[in-house]
């Protein structure tokens, strides 16, 4: 899946071998693919060209004028050859009209002012236009603090209004669909929603009613904006008229600290930013990535963060005793798992791990498994239908992980644990991020068990029945590498702190030790370097050059 | 001596006993022109309207043939298609309907003729929602037309097929906007397209090269290949050849529409001679010379025009409101223009203010909506205006009004920003102490 084949458009994409023109820019001569519109040919040389409507990923519909600009084509002889300047360059003829600069394209000899009075005047013009029927809610408003009208009245706009008329009213809290809430006086009417709704994913229903200063945005009367990508619409609203359900009214947004990750809701591993506050996330954002999800993420994905703050949270690290569980100190609970696990035959303990953990706790878990000579271990697949889209069809976000430390076996082993497990034969389990009852396991069966450590999020039917109850870390709350179900190695970061305070790396690795190891990793670097020199497909590489985006494996290698 | 109307277009139209039914048209020669352009080679009739210098007549006076030679039907693969664009909505214009109502063969005849000559097999007659009895007529003329193979398969024999559908609008005045029109057609909202890239000539109807020709400009068609583009050609006068409807309304004692060779009448002439003068002995104040978005002209106001003598020397005149020749080129010369030929006439008892605000709430009530400045400004120039007129005026709002016109005109997506515009611009230039007389008498 790359922004190639999921767009309808991709205007800031341009192939190496376009050919080049020259284009002067606010009188500098640049050279730029041919064809090249002209805000991203701006975009390109360090200039920014205002713009409400035009998106690089939509089509072009120059409604907004704000990106009005001065442009002016090459002064041409009597015989139509352009006349060249003292500098060696074409001289311009220079429109009277203002152009708007998403539907230009460059062309040799092309020349544009992006902030000449006229431009100026275009654009303090165009603002007041889109203030005068706005209903100036900034106080009150979501979009306040990342909104394309105050970014660009501050920086374009004028400070007093000429306005006195009655400004139009129109329908406020519009439920447009089961995520999404509309506030058609704050809407600026640029249909980028429309557009995305039409082009990008294919279900045409929103749309505007009405006519002149009138016109209103709507959802067809018959259908809800339902989607699963309905919420990129909020997005890419440059303004406060598309709202989201679950994140609206619960942070400025001007608090939110911004933390660069990957979503963990399907192996497609859509490059997300969380916004947190004081260790609570807020709400996650699609980050634009070519190669894995363009700028959009769905909204399951997107909304997939809320077991994070949930009231039922493991936070502390808990032991058994009788049917009630004691928070007991990290300490004391290494302790009593190291006694415990002494006590078992090689062969008599297995382990169930997860394809959503990362790179390098599945690394450390299947260290863990080397140091008890431990057989039996796997990861629990999950699938959902999945979309033609950027849903995969794989649930786990790192199955490809998962194999590429042999740590998974695609669930195979699954059904030699149950037995083991049902038969008695293995009588302890080590169960990450999975509820062992899952694989078919009733709770009885688990109950026999003389040894049981369920690390969860939230509680579960292993959890309730285990010794010992490990507080793991959330996508959010940990550093990580994940391997996409394209091959693509990308990365985790922390955003907020985990409840139990312990990383799910540091959570092993203390395991490890407890269990007798003599390898002890001091730090996440360093996990990640002995990864990278036991698994060849990662050889060579190290966190830095995994970098924001990531980097393709070639799975077929592995 | 009156200058004597010329028509042609209207030959026919309002003569006793003169029927909308194809016999009656077939009477009077109909289709004849027809027959003859089928044996001609396309190129040849492409080339007939050129030279004829016909300028279209819905309002922009854009070449007729220059528009045809946008598109060459060897160098596309994709059909070609014609509009018909009769969605005729300009207040002040009501020339187009009484083709439509009285002699709709010619403007089919005219329209065949320009399809044979664009090489066009499917055409659209883009009609106003509010003309339900032209749609109606449209459609029985159509059916007669096809009934004996004017229109369909391999028409009277030549092996060319064309078959012509008639569209009704849905009561939006934008639809008359060329690229509104044809996102009309494809069943979307009249949006205009942005231009570039969306030309008619090449991304037009369902992306495929179109072109889009006015009522009356298809009419002359079938008039410049019946006699000749050079007889044609001498009509009128240079570069404003062939005759124009013109549609007086407004204070004279005779409203209605007239057909005169272009330019050889005056403004006088058309409002004292053929008009019958200002109503009720009243003096002429004002003229809107073409459609209401025209910039309106003040009856004691000097023009400086530009005149080529006999001897081909320029001299510049001065000449009055009444002396100017109602043609494309001297219209625009004074400031204003031919637009649609609807001249729209004011006597001294009408508030200029009160005027203004009535055309400005005719544009805020059809601006699309779709670009910024036009769906702002035209809707803040009515309520300013509405404002002025009930006694609320400010010092500042003729100036404010005079920004916003502005702001709009040529910023937009479409010319309805300059439409909406420029009529304020010239209230505003021409009666400057009307609007601002209004916020001392408050």
């Amino acid at each position: 899946m790359s922004g190639h084949s999921i767009n309808p458009c991709n205007h800031d994409i341009f192939p190496p071998e376009a050919p080049l023109v020259n284009v002067q820019v606010d009188g500098e001569w640049v050279q730029v693919p041919k064809g090249m519109n002209l805000i991203e040919v701006a975009r390109r040389h360090g200039k920014f060209i205002p713009h409400y409507c035009y998106h690089p990923k939509l089509q072009v519909v120059g409604n907004c004028r704000m990106c009005l600009i001065e442009m002016g084509t090459p002064k041409m002889s009597p015989e139509r050859k352009p006349i060249i300047g003292a500098d060696g360059k074409p001289e311009i003829n220079w429109m009277p009209r203002p152009q708007i600069a998403c539907a230009s394209q460059a062309s040799e000899g092309l020349g544009i002012r992006t902030d000449s009075p006229l431009t100026q005047e275009c654009r303090k013009a165009v603002m007041e236009f889109l203030l005068i029927n706005h209903p100036l809610d900034c106080p009150i408003c979501d979009q306040a603090g990342e909104c394309k009208l105050q970014e660009f009245s501050s920086e374009y706009g004028t400070g007093t209004s000429r306005f006195v008329e009655q400004k139009v009213h129109k329908p406020k809290h519009q439920d447009l669909g089961a995520r999404i809430v509309l506030d058609d006086e704050r809407c600026i009417l640029c249909s980028r929603c429309v557009r995305f709704a039409r082009d990008v994913v294919k279900d045409d229903v929103l749309g505007f009613v009405n006519r002149g200063s009138y016109n209103t945005l709507t959802s067809h009367p018959d259908k809800k904006f339902d989607n699963d990508y309905s919420l990129n619409t909020v997005d890419i609203c440059p303004v406060g008229a598309l709202t989201s359900k679950d994140f609206r009214f619960k942070m400025r947004v001007w608090f939110l600290k911004e933390t660069e990750t990957i979503c963990t809701g399907c192996a497609t591993g859509c490059n997300v930013t969380v916004g947190s506050r004081e260790d609570v996330v807020y709400r996650l954002t699609p980050r634009g990535n070519e190669e894995v999800n363009s700028d959009w993420m769905c909204d399951f994905g997107r909304l997939d963060f809320h077991d994070l703050g949930d009231s039922r949270r493991i936070s502390q690290p808990q032991s058994r005793a009788g049917a009630e569980h004691f928070s007991v100190p990290w300490q004391d609970v290494f302790l009593q798992i190291g006694q415990r696990l002494a006590g078992f035959k090689p062969g008599e303990v297995a382990l169930i791990g997860s394809a959503r953990m990362t790179n390098e706790e599945l690394y450390l878990f299947k260290k863990l498994a080397e140091d008890l000579k431990i057989e039996l271990f796997d990861i629990i697949p999950r699938e959902w239908p999945g979309d033609s889209f950027l849903k995969s069809k794989d649930k786990n976000p790192n199955s490809a992980g998962a194999k590429l430390v042999k740590f998974s076996s695609g669930g195979s082993v699954l059904p030699k644990i149950k037995e083991g497990i049902e038969s008695g034969r293995i009588r302890g389990l080590i169960s990450f991020h999975e509820d062992a009852t899952a694989i078919g396991l009733s709770r009885a069966a688990l109950e026999k068990l003389s040894l049981l450590i369920a690390a969860s999020i939230l509680p579960n039917d292993t959890t309730t029945v285990s010794h010992f109850i490990l507080p793991s870390g959330g996508f959010a709350e940990k550093r990580g590498s994940m391997v996409n179900a394209k091959g693509r190695l990308q990365r985790l970061h922390k955003a907020v702190n985990p409840p139990g305070s312990m990383e799910d790396w540091e959570i092993i690795n203390s395991l490890r030790k407890a269990a007798g190891s003599q390898q002890n990793f001091s730090s996440f670097e360093e996990v990640f370097k002995s990864l990278s020199a036991d698994v060849p497909l990662l050889a060579g590489l190290n966190l830095g050059k995994i970098g924001d985006k990531g980097v393709q494996l070639d799975l077929s290698k592995a | 001596m009156p200058v004597q109307e010329r028509r042609i277009i209207l030959k026919h139209i309002d003569q006793p006993g003169y029927t909308i039914d194809i016999d009656c048209y077939l009477k009077h020669g109909g289709y004849e022109t027809l027959k003859k352009a089928l044996k001609l080679p396309p190129a040849q009739i492409k080339d007939e309207v050129k030279k004829s210098q016909l300028r279209g007549r819905g309002g922009a006076g854009f070449s007729c043939g220059m528009k045809w030679g946008f598109i060459d039907p060897s160098k596309t693969q994709k059909p070609i298609y014609l509009i018909c664009n009769a969605d005729e909505s300009d207040p002040g214009t009501f020339k187009d309907r009484q083709i439509i109502h009285k002699d709709p063969h010619q403007l089919l005849e005219g329209m065949i003729i320009s399809c044979f000559a664009n090489s066009v097999k499917l055409a659209y007659i883009y009609i106003r929602g509010e003309f339900p009895i032209g749609a109606r007529i449209l459609e029985k003329a159509l059916a007669e037309a096809r009934a004996k193979n004017f229109l369909g398969k391999n028409i009277l024999g030549s092996g060319y097929d064309l078959e012509i559908y008639v569209h009704r609008g849905a009561g939006a005045y934008i639809c008359g906007e060329e690229t509104g029109l044809i996102e009309s057609l494809e069943g979307k909202r009249p949006y205009p397209r942005i231009k570039p890239p969306y030309f008619p000539a090449v991304l037009g109807l369902y992306m495929a090269p179109t072109i889009v020709n006015n009522v009356e400009t298809l009419c002359n068609v079938l008039h410049v290949v019946e006699m000749g583009s050079e007889a044609f050609a001498k009509i009128g006068r240079p570069n404003n050849t062939g005759t124009r409807i013109l549609c007086v309304s407004g204070d004279v004692n005779k409203p209605g529409y007239h057909e005169f060779e272009c330019g050889v009448i005056t403004m006088g002439e058309l409002i004292n001679d053929i008009c019958g003068g200002i109503r009720n002995g009243n003096k002429l104040k004002a003229v809107i010379p073409g459609g209401s978005s025209a910039k309106v002209l003040r009856a004691e106001s000097k023009f400086k025009m530009k005149q080529k003598g006999p001897d081909g020397n320029m001299t510049e005149k001065e000449i009055g409101l009444l002396d100017i020749p109602l043609d494309f080129d001297s219209l625009a010369a004074v400031g204003s223009m031919a637009g649609s030929g609807g001249i729209i006439v004011m006597d001294h008892t009408r508030d200029m203010v009160e005027s203004m605000a009535n055309l400005s709430e005719f544009y805020a009530h059809e601006s699309c909506g779709q670009c910024t400045p036009c769906r702002e400004g035209s809707l803040w120039m009515k309520k300013i205006l509405t404002r002025m007129t009930h006694g609320k005026a400010r010092k500042e709002d003729t100036a404010l009004l005079k920004n916003v016109a502005d702001n709009i005109a040529g910023r937009t997506i479409c010319a309805f920003g300059e439409a909406c515009a420029w009529p304020v611009q010239g209230f505003i230039a021409n009666f400057k102490e009307e609007f601002e007389a209004k916020a001392t008498k408050r």
